[in-house]
């Protein structure tokens, strides 16, 4: 185990010790402790390696992550996992916002809540949430899927193209062009997946879950559909 | 009929025959004009400035045999690497998607024949535009199209958007004539919809989120790469010094005649500044902050000619940028083509349905028989000469105001033609001492 104090040996150190990593090295098990909600701590990781965080973390933890296994003993702030690529990220406590911005791909799991803009223009990324999400999420979400085990806030899904989003509990609002959508076979399979790989398949069984996507009535400009933006 | 005289037909000032097309192209339509290029409306320009010259009190350097020095670097704030250009003439971002592949490599080949960078846009970056890129400034948008991490560090540097001239505020557009295969899968979007970037940042707003941003990228690379920050012309002195307080190495600043792929004419007409007003504002800030040549300065929007490059230095920017100029160079709207805009319903100069995707020149098109009949080579030729011819007419004045270099020029080599031009410059009108707004008239 690599154990990096982040307090004494500095973040410009830690990301570069991260970044030397290869996809061969035997260096795969590290923590971090001393986090005391830092920003952009271990951001652009391209090793398959298991990290820690111990502590809550500031803005964009796991930034661009690449085949990294990054856990959060504690909350994240915001914009964590953004723009990852692939790998896990775990935050044990709440997210703020922006949770999965952008994401390509990968698994991003909030054990608590998450905020507003939750997966914000998500490009494939995996996010597993097995509290809330607030207002605005799924905004613009291209593709992948977000699981929310609790409610959505308002405006859920907004403007959305292909992703698929599956939520438990109440949505309080539906954004432009999101519609609720007939869940059918293929998605309770793909939804039991990302339950058990988001750690939620003890809290929670495919069939309680509601799908919404896209309406696709605002993929190309019509005037009579103005009034919907 | 009468004898007395009849008062003759008089068109309306306020509701002129292109008003009154546009008003009848609307009730036809129900959707608002989209074009692409900058503003179209005369402006206070460069034009309206004129350089001095030497006279007894100065004397002039030899043309062709004394040195004048072009070269700037870019990024030495915070960057590792900073960028050395030879010449401060570098090409704007312009996205794939909006151009054309062999449009994106003849860029690169100019730029570099020229021995400048070139800008990717709101679509990620191509092979045809690294490989051929020896410097390559990476955008980093609202949308974050293809963005990874992999082409973050096989950038040169790194600019963060937050607007640009043609449309402060607004976010981008790509309709679906242009959504090819390979433009769909870059963006991970359905091929054939409209594509419309977000207007904002989908991870920070705000000064002091910027802050941060800028540091979660240099930590992502390193530390290696020169930040830009690029604005809009709306409010120039706030943002640049909002910028440079952010931690940007390099703010690029972009006046309302700077071009876009495409985006409402009400948007391009009406929303932000002439880059003239602009330029002057940003100076201040970064001399307030003791930031001026610390921070780099890059400014654009209707750059042309040489003389546009000097007195945009004159004025305090360390470099420029051009766009709209470069795909002139390439190839676009040139009259050779006439006949083929006339088909579409338009002349050669006036051309700027970009989004439609049908340019007969093969730059704004993801059309294969229209690119396939674009020469990257030539194209690449041609845009390295008109860099040249303009870093050429650059020195001549630099030289004829006894300047030994691009950036020793200073507001007190011009004088303005108008007071409009006099007063947003800063520099006096010709044949006096008068600035308006500041010397106490």
């Amino acid at each position: 185990m690599q154990t990096f104090d982040l307090e004494a040996q500095g973040l410009r150190a830690l990301n570069a010790a991260l970044h030397a990593l290869k996809g061969s090295t035997n260096q795969t098990a590290w923590e971090v402790v001393n986090a005391r909600g830092s920003h952009a701590i271990a951001v652009g990781v391209d090793a398959p390696i298991d990290l820690t965080v111990h502590g809550s973390t500031g803005y964009y933890c796991a930034g661009m992550n690449k085949q990294a296994t990054i856990r959060i003993k504690g909350s994240a702030g915001p914009g964590t996992a953004e723009n990852m690529m692939s790998g896990t990220v775990i935050v044990d406590g709440d997210a703020s916002q922006y949770a999965g911005a952008t994401g390509n791909g990968g698994l991003l799991v909030i054990k608590g809540n998450a905020s507003s803009r939750c997966g914000i223009s998500m490009k494939g990324i995996d996010i597993v949430v097995h509290g809330n999400i607030g207002h605005m999420s799924a905004f613009m979400a291209q593709s992948g899927n977000l699981v929310v085990l609790g409610d959505a806030g308002d405006a859920l899904g907004d403007s959305l193209y292909e992703a698929r989003l599956f939520v438990r509990g109440s949505v309080k609002s539906l954004g432009a062009d999101c519609i609720e959508k007939e869940m059918r076979p293929e998605h309770l399979a793909l939804l039991a997946d990302l339950l058990k790989r988001g750690e939620a398949d003890h809290l929670a069984k495919p069939e309680e879950f509601r799908r919404y996507g896209s309406a696709r009535k605002l993929y190309n400009f019509n005037i009579d559909n103005a009034s919907s933006y | 009929m009468s004898d007395f005289p009849h008062t003759p037909p008089r068109q309306s000032w306020t509701f002129s025959n292109d008003v009154n097309a546009e008003i009848r192209r609307a009730a036809a339509t129900g959707i608002y004009d989209i074009r692409g290029g900058g503003a179209k409306r005369r402006l206070p320009h460069f034009d309206d400035l004129l350089f001095l010259g030497a006279s007894i009190s100065r004397y002039p350097l030899e043309g062709y045999r004394e040195k004048c020095a072009t070269d700037v670097w870019l990024g030495t704030r915070h960057a590792k690497k900073p960028i050395h250009l030879d010449i401060p003439i570098t090409i704007a971002g312009m996205s794939f998607g909006a151009l054309s592949g062999p449009a994106k490599e003849a860029l690169g080949r100019g730029a570099t024949g020229a021995g400048t960078s070139t800008t990717t846009g709101d679509g990620g970056m191509t092979e045809e535009e690294r490989g051929h890129s020896k410097t390559l400034v990476y955008q980093y948008l609202p949308s974050r199209y293809g963005m990874n991490p992999d082409d973050l560090r096989r950038a040169d540097a790194i600019e963060i958007v937050v607007g640009q001239g043609a449309k402060p505020g607004g976010g981008g557009m790509l309709l679906g004539q242009k959504i090819s295969d390979r433009v769909a899968a870059m963006r991970n979007l359905p091929k054939g919809i409209d594509q419309r970037s977000a207007c904002r940042h989908p991870d920070w707003t705000g000064p002091d989120d910027l802050e941060i941003k800028i540091l979660e990228l240099r930590e992502i690379t390193d530390w290696e790469k020169p930040i830009y920050v690029k604005v809009g012309g709306a409010r120039p002195y706030y943002d640049t010094a909002l910028a440079v307080k952010a931690g940007a190495d390099v703010v690029v600043l972009d006046g309302m005649q700077g071009g876009t792929a495409a985006t409402q004419d009400v948007f391009i007409e009406n929303v932000g500044m002439p880059i003239l007003a602009c330029i002057p504002q940003a100076v201040k800030a970064l001399q307030d902050l003791g930031m001026h040549r610390e921070v780099q300065l890059i400014v654009s929007g209707g750059i042309r000619t040489g003389a546009d490059v000097a007195k945009a230095m004159a004025l305090g920017a360390d470099a420029v940028s051009i766009g709209t100029a470069a795909l002139i160079a390439l190839g676009d709207n040139d009259p050779a083509l006439e006949a083929e805009y006339q088909k579409l319903g338009t002349t050669a100069g006036a051309y700027d349905d970009w989004h439609e995707g049908r340019d007969p020149a093969g730059i704004t098109t993801q059309d294969p028989a229209l690119y396939g009949r674009f020469d990257p080579i030539l194209g690449g030729r041609r845009l390295r000469n008109y860099l040249k011819v303009m870093t050429l007419e650059a020195q001549t004045i630099a030289r004829a105001c006894g300047k030994n270099n691009l950036h020793n020029l200073e507001p007190e080599d011009l004088c303005a033609l108008t007071v409009e031009a006099a007063a947003m410059a800063g520099v006096p009108i010709a044949g006096t001492s008068w600035i308006p707004g500041k010397t106490g008239y």
